[in-house]
């Protein structure tokens, strides 16, 4: 989707604070709301990572803007457990469990999470997929603009570039983020002249790589 | 109900929550499916306290025996104490000191990083970027946050914040600047957009007059900064 979001090459977003020794949490809230989507997540159910980060693109454009990165999370882990009805809304707003609902058992305890921490949940396939481009081929990103998910920034659509890898097969984010199947293919790192991307008046020795899946690519 | 509720209770802080996020999933929905989007309606106000929110949120989730309270504790400690950019550095100094290790590092990272003993989310596709005198790569993700989080931990705001990664892919020598990291025009910058599930670590140069260090010496050197490639290694310990 054409979201806020999506916000390479924007302008006026302001300075770049960079804090002096940061705290891995600035607050408990952040660290708790951190820690609440992990095992939650780890506890299965109708969710993905692309889906998930389809929920915070979905996000009102100013809320998106005004919010810090954990206020996202928590506004989207809210969202997520009413939506999978793992709480009702009369439970939010009660504070508590409705009478007679039963009791789960959680997903993840104390001794779980080392292996939680270190479990692999590659994206990348084991599929017999050919890739449709070689490394060194000259390419074009497709100009598409899908209203759903997809990790195609509008800052390359349309423009030139060349394969410089074949990262190999993964899962296609555009249909795994709706529960469209995952539709494995090849990734590429594209090498993109900035020029290309910017115009005449950016360095011809700046280049930018964006890591792009089989279907958002054509021969150029 | 419960004693940990204080003398308020939790009532009327997840009221709060619960109106946000009924409020933003109707936005959500209709964001989805009629742009533009009209602003003929109050927004939720910021809350309050956020601490006390989510403290409603957790007793809450406990109490319906979804989350167990002492794994939360485990997570936050994992990410606090143990994951993050030391784990980076360890290997940032083995490449350094042991040339067959470099080489494995940059053919396949995800195998020489998992050598180490770091694996897990976020993590699992590692590729590794050498800076050298003619060439300085470092990371963005323009889309999102992405971030190889078994080496490097969780990302710093910057590094999350709408300036950085709008800016980064327009104007990387500038960015680099405000770091603290000038270039020559004959350097090539290469500016990598982590659109898909591929995680990066930039390899940073060796600083001069580390020849007779240790590795735990090096490591200690390694800042997380330049590991994402907006900063350099240096014996003085420069800037971040």
């Amino acid at each position: 989707m054409n979201g806020v979001h999506d916000m390479g090459g924007m302008h006026g977003l302001g300075p770049i604070h960079h804090e002096k020794n940061e705290p891995v949490f600035h607050e408990p809230w952040e660290a708790r709301v951190y820690a609440i989507t992990r095992v939650l997540r780890a506890g299965g159910g109708r969710q993905n990572l692309d889906n998930s980060r389809h929920l915070i693109e979905l996000l009102p454009p100013a809320e998106y803007l005004r919010m810090s990165y954990y206020e996202r999370w928590l506004a989207r882990l809210l969202n997520q457990i009413v939506a999978n009805g793992v709480i009702t809304r009369a439970e939010l707003e009660s504070g508590h469990p409705a009478p007679g609902s039963p009791k789960a058992t959680p997903a993840v305890t104390a001794a779980m999470v080392p292996a939680m921490v270190t479990r692999r949940n590659s994206a990348r396939r084991d599929a017999a997929v050919s890739p449709r481009f070689k490394v060194g081929q000259r390419v074009r990103a497709r100009n598409i603009n899908p209203a759903g998910h997809t990790r195609l920034p509008r800052y390359a659509r349309g423009k030139h570039g060349v394969v410089s890898r074949d990262h190999g097969v993964f899962l296609f984010p555009d249909t795994n983020a709706e529960f469209l199947g995952e539709k494995p293919q090849h990734v590429y790192s594209v090498r993109f002249t900035a020029r290309e991307l910017w115009g005449e008046h950016a360095s011809a020795r700046d280049f930018i790589h964006l890591d792009m899946w089989d279907d958002y690519l054509e021969r150029a | 109900m419960t004693s940990q509720d204080g003398p308020v209770g939790r009532r009327g802080f997840l009221q709060g929550a619960a109106a946000t996020a009924a409020a933003m999933a109707a936005e959500a929905q209709v964001a989805h499916t009629q742009a533009p989007h009209d602003h003929d309606h109050d927004h939720q106000a910021v809350p309050s306290d956020l601490n006390l929110r989510v403290k409603a949120l957790e007793s809450l989730l406990v109490e319906k025996g979804l989350v167990d309270r002492a794994a939360l504790d485990a997570v936050v400690d994992t990410y606090e104490t143990k994951i993050g950019p030391r784990n980076g550095a360890r290997v940032v100094a083995r490449a350094w000191v042991d040339p067959a290790y470099r080489k494995r590092l940059l053919t396949d990272a995800s195998a020489a990083i998992a050598e180490l003993g770091y694996v897990g989310g976020q993590g699992e596709d590692m590729v590794v970027l050498e800076n050298g005198p003619k060439v300085h790569n470092f990371v963005v993700c323009t889309l999102c946050s992405c971030y190889p989080w078994p080496i490097l931990g969780l990302p710093p705001v910057w590094y999350k914040s709408a300036p950085y990664r709008s800016r980064a892919v327009i104007d990387p020598r500038g960015v680099l600047r405000e770091f603290g990291v000038e270039l020559g025009d004959d350097v090539e910058v290469r500016v990598w957009d982590s659109t898909a599930e591929v995680r990066y670590l930039v390899l940073p140069e060796r600083p001069a007059g580390s020849e007779s260090m240790t590795e735990d010496q090096l490591a200690a050197l390694v800042t997380r900064d330049s590991m994402v490639g907006v900063g350099k290694v240096s014996v003085a310990g420069g800037p971040s």
